[in-house]
């Protein structure tokens, strides 16, 4: 049901539901994660935020930005959480690696990179294969079904941290058809990746699943160490940066299912009030239905 | 004003008399709020209301997000992510934008099947319709300048293939293109008037619908008899209508309340779920989307553009017959533009004497099909360009102007309509037995 591939329409999805369809080039299967963030009901996770944040720092931010997140958001409601004076730890103690891309951070009278403070935001990197994180779990949408009308985003989200973390998981042996030098490290879930010629049929459609991805395999058990007691299994550490990276898309997300319930019950009750005052306004006119 | 007869505003007071000499603006507000509206109107009637209340809810919220957005190719991206970050509840007025946009368009959709189905176009409703049919135009390039605003890949490669179209006009194509652009490809020109554009448009169709309701108000609102009100006494009029206010101001608030109530539950729990992912990438000139797809309301034109391909016999026939001018991609322009021309033209294609389908039987199965085919053609329009979707828009294309060119004028020819009700009156007592003969006008109050 959540594959990657042009899925099925049915007719009900011409009705305006079918915007989210996206074709990949191979053939990927995104497997679901329950994360506390999905439903309607759904918020983040506090502490998971917190172990995401710690996985980024530690792991993606030598090579990946986050030019779009400010760093004082880490102490939001919503969020990761964290009080006011660890946050400006944080920013003062957070290096900035790609010197380039981060030039409102050079002081001229001083001739060095100034500490960052919580009102900037994290630092950018443009290494050409390693993009911006900020927004990955909003570009990329696990889920088109069913039959591509992708309602199921309403229970299951979009499937956008499910895509990062099914990336994270994906490595593998290389197929038996991929010759030794091939570039890069075979992941079965990387869906635009190169795929060498060895694994694609006459018509170049590949005949394996996923493609090869130029980021090495970035995590391994217990690669970080988790201080409120989580054991840190790959798989662990996976979910864990794929839900930070999805508060870091989608900051507001607890806000807006909030004011969403706000407005639904709200107008629901002024449906049943103007519903009562209409059938009462009428009643004149029409007279009673049964008589 | 020779309207349905009806009651005109005195000025009581003598603060009254001194203002209505100089500004007969209570008197306006007066004949608008008590203008006499046919008792028999059904729930699709109420999509005028929700028309006009999104078209004051995209002002609002557009005018508070241009207090933070930035036009410029740079900057542009960034300064969406501000207002999602920074700006106090920006996140919410932005998804109210975004998704308004949507209930803006199938509020629309439903509204001009409703003025198909019942006969709205026909005489004497006919500058009604055309300036609807303007209002329509308006909000699609509004809509669509306004999608290119976040300056996302669906942004930049959307605007690169729909101001390709202009391009597609023989001789003056190109420089048409390169006019509209400001430069000649889509660039900081380009989402600059754009934007000034995004900010202009509204107000004119607001302009326009203002327009809109003078030339209604006029002729009187049509209703699902298609039977007009009865002009003849100020009685039988009041028999056959009752003021706007109070009866279907809150019919149509209550509308519009389980209306929104829907709207924030998209709003609030699933509002990219119309958007593409593809637009959270900043746009990127060197590199093109897999699939480029507009947003799910041009899709049926979209599809109707796509249909006419090199190797359909029309387009060779056209080619041949203009000397080669009208190129596959010349036609799938005139096509997409042709097929909203054809339906402005309703009111002189449709040659039956009877307004509304209800009592018409073969145009209710044709016009069943004409919603289906609209369907169809969404559909069609988000499927990539191959087989068997190619051939599927083309015979769903071929339907569209089928209907309006050659089913209108034969159905009315040929068709046996059936026996309508002598007035509105009859038609609403008929379906509420046990009516009374309140006329909602002067001392009748409402229920108690």
């Amino acid at each position: 049901m959540t594959t990657f591939k042009t899925p099925l329409i049915a007719a009900l999805a011409a009705l305006g539901l079918t915007a989210n369809m996206a074709v990949a080039e191979a053939d990927v299967h995104i497997e679901d994660v329950a994360f506390a963030h999905e439903g309607p009901f759904g918020t983040y996770d506090q502490m998971q935020l917190q172990r995401g944040l710690q996985v980024y720092t530690e792991l993606c931010s030598a090579c990946h930005g986050l030019e779009y997140v400010p760093i004082r958001t880490l102490s939001d409601e919503g969020g990761p959480m964290l009080p006011e004076d660890q946050v400006r730890q944080y920013a003062t103690d957070f290096p900035i690696y790609d010197e380039d891309s981060n030039r409102q951070y050079y002081d001229v009278e001083k001739g060095e990179f100034r500490l960052l403070t919580p009102a900037d935001t994290f630092p950018a990197h443009h290494l050409a294969a390693a993009p911006d994180l900020s927004l990955m779990a909003k570009k990329r949408a696990g889920f088109h079904g069913p039959y591509g009308t992708g309602i199921s985003q309403l229970i299951n989200g979009m499937g956008g941290p499910e895509y990062i973390h099914a990336i994270l998981t994906g490595y593998d042996d290389p197929p038996a058809c991929a010759p030794e030098d091939f570039t890069g490290y075979y992941n079965k879930h990387f869906p635009n990746g190169g795929i060498p010629d060895e694994c694609k049929d006459e018509e170049g459609h590949p005949t394996i699943e996923g493609s090869w991805i130029a980021m090495p395999p970035p995590i391994s058990d217990d690669i970080v160490g988790y201080a409120d007691g989580t054991v840190a299994t790959t798989d662990q550490i996976s979910m864990d940066v794929s839900a930070f990276l999805m508060w870091t898309a989608e900051p507001k997300l607890d806000a807006r299912k909030e004011a969403g319930f706000i407005g639904v019950f709200m107008l629901s009750i002024l449906s049943v009030l103007l519903y009562l005052t209409n059938k009462k306004l009428w009643a004149n006119t029409k007279g009673r239905k049964d008589s | 004003m020779a309207g349905i007869p009806h009651d005109h505003y005195e000025p009581q007071s003598g603060g009254a008399r001194w203002l209505y000499r100089r500004l007969p603006i209570v008197g306006l507000m007066h004949s608008t709020l008590t203008a006499p509206t046919p008792r028999n109107l059904n729930w699709m009637w109420i999509w005028g209301i929700v028309l006009t209340f999104c078209l004051v809810l995209q002002i609002i919220t557009g005018i508070v997000l241009a207090m933070h957005y930035t036009p410029q190719v740079d900057m542009a991206f960034a300064s969406i992510e501000h207002i999602m970050r920074n700006v106090n509840g920006g996140h919410m007025i932005r998804y109210i934008h975004m998704n308004g946009a949507s209930l803006f368009f199938v509020a629309v959709y439903l509204h001009i099947f409703r003025g198909l189905y019942y006969g709205s176009y026909k005489a004497p409703r006919e500058v009604t319709w055309i300036i609807g049919m303007l209002i329509y135009l308006l909000m699609m390039a509004t809509a669509f300048m306004g999608y290119v605003l976040p300056w996302g890949q669906m942004s930049f490669w959307g605007a690169t293939v729909i101001t390709g179209l202009f391009g597609a006009i023989p001789g003056v194509g190109p420089t048409l293109q390169t006019w509209l652009l400001g430069g000649p490809a889509v660039d900081n020109a380009t989402l600059n008037r754009f934007f000034s554009l995004h900010y202009l448009l509204p107000f004119i169709i607001a302009g326009l619908v203002a327009v809109h309701i003078w030339a209604f108000h006029t002729t009187g609102n049509n209703n699902p008899t298609g039977v007009e009100v009865r002009r003849t006494s100020k009685e039988e009029a009041e028999r056959d209508t009752l003021p706007f206010w109070p009866y279907f101001v809150i019919k149509d608030l209550f509308a519009l309340a389980v209306i929104l109530a829907v709207f924030f539950a998209v709003v609030g729990f699933m509002p990219n779920y119309l958007g593409h992912p593809d637009n959270y990438v900043e746009a990127n000139p060197l590199s093109t989307p897999a699939h480029i797809v507009p947003e799910w309301y041009f899709l049926p034109f979209y599809a109707i553009l796509r249909a006419f391909t090199a190797d359909v016999w029309v387009v060779i026939a056209a080619n041949w017959l203009s000397f080669g001018i009208i190129d596959a991609k010349f036609f799938g322009v005139l096509a997409m533009f042709g097929a909203i021309a054809v339906m402005a033209l309703a009111p002189w294609l449709d040659t039956s004497s009877v307004r509304s389908g209800r009592f018409r039987p073969m145009f209710k199965w044709w016009f069943a099909l004409l919603c289906v085919d609209f369907v169809v053609l969404m559909w069609v329009g988000a499927m990539p360009a191959e087989e068997p979707y190619a051939t599927i828009s083309l015979i769903a294309s071929a339907y569209w102007f089928g209907y309006f060119i050659v089913i209108l004028p034969l159905l009315g020819v040929i068709e046996k309509p059936l026996a309508q009700p002598a007035t509105i009156e009859d038609d609403f007592k008929a379906h509420y037995p046990s009516a009374g003969s309140v006329t909602g006008y002067g001392s009748a109050t409402p229920a108690e």
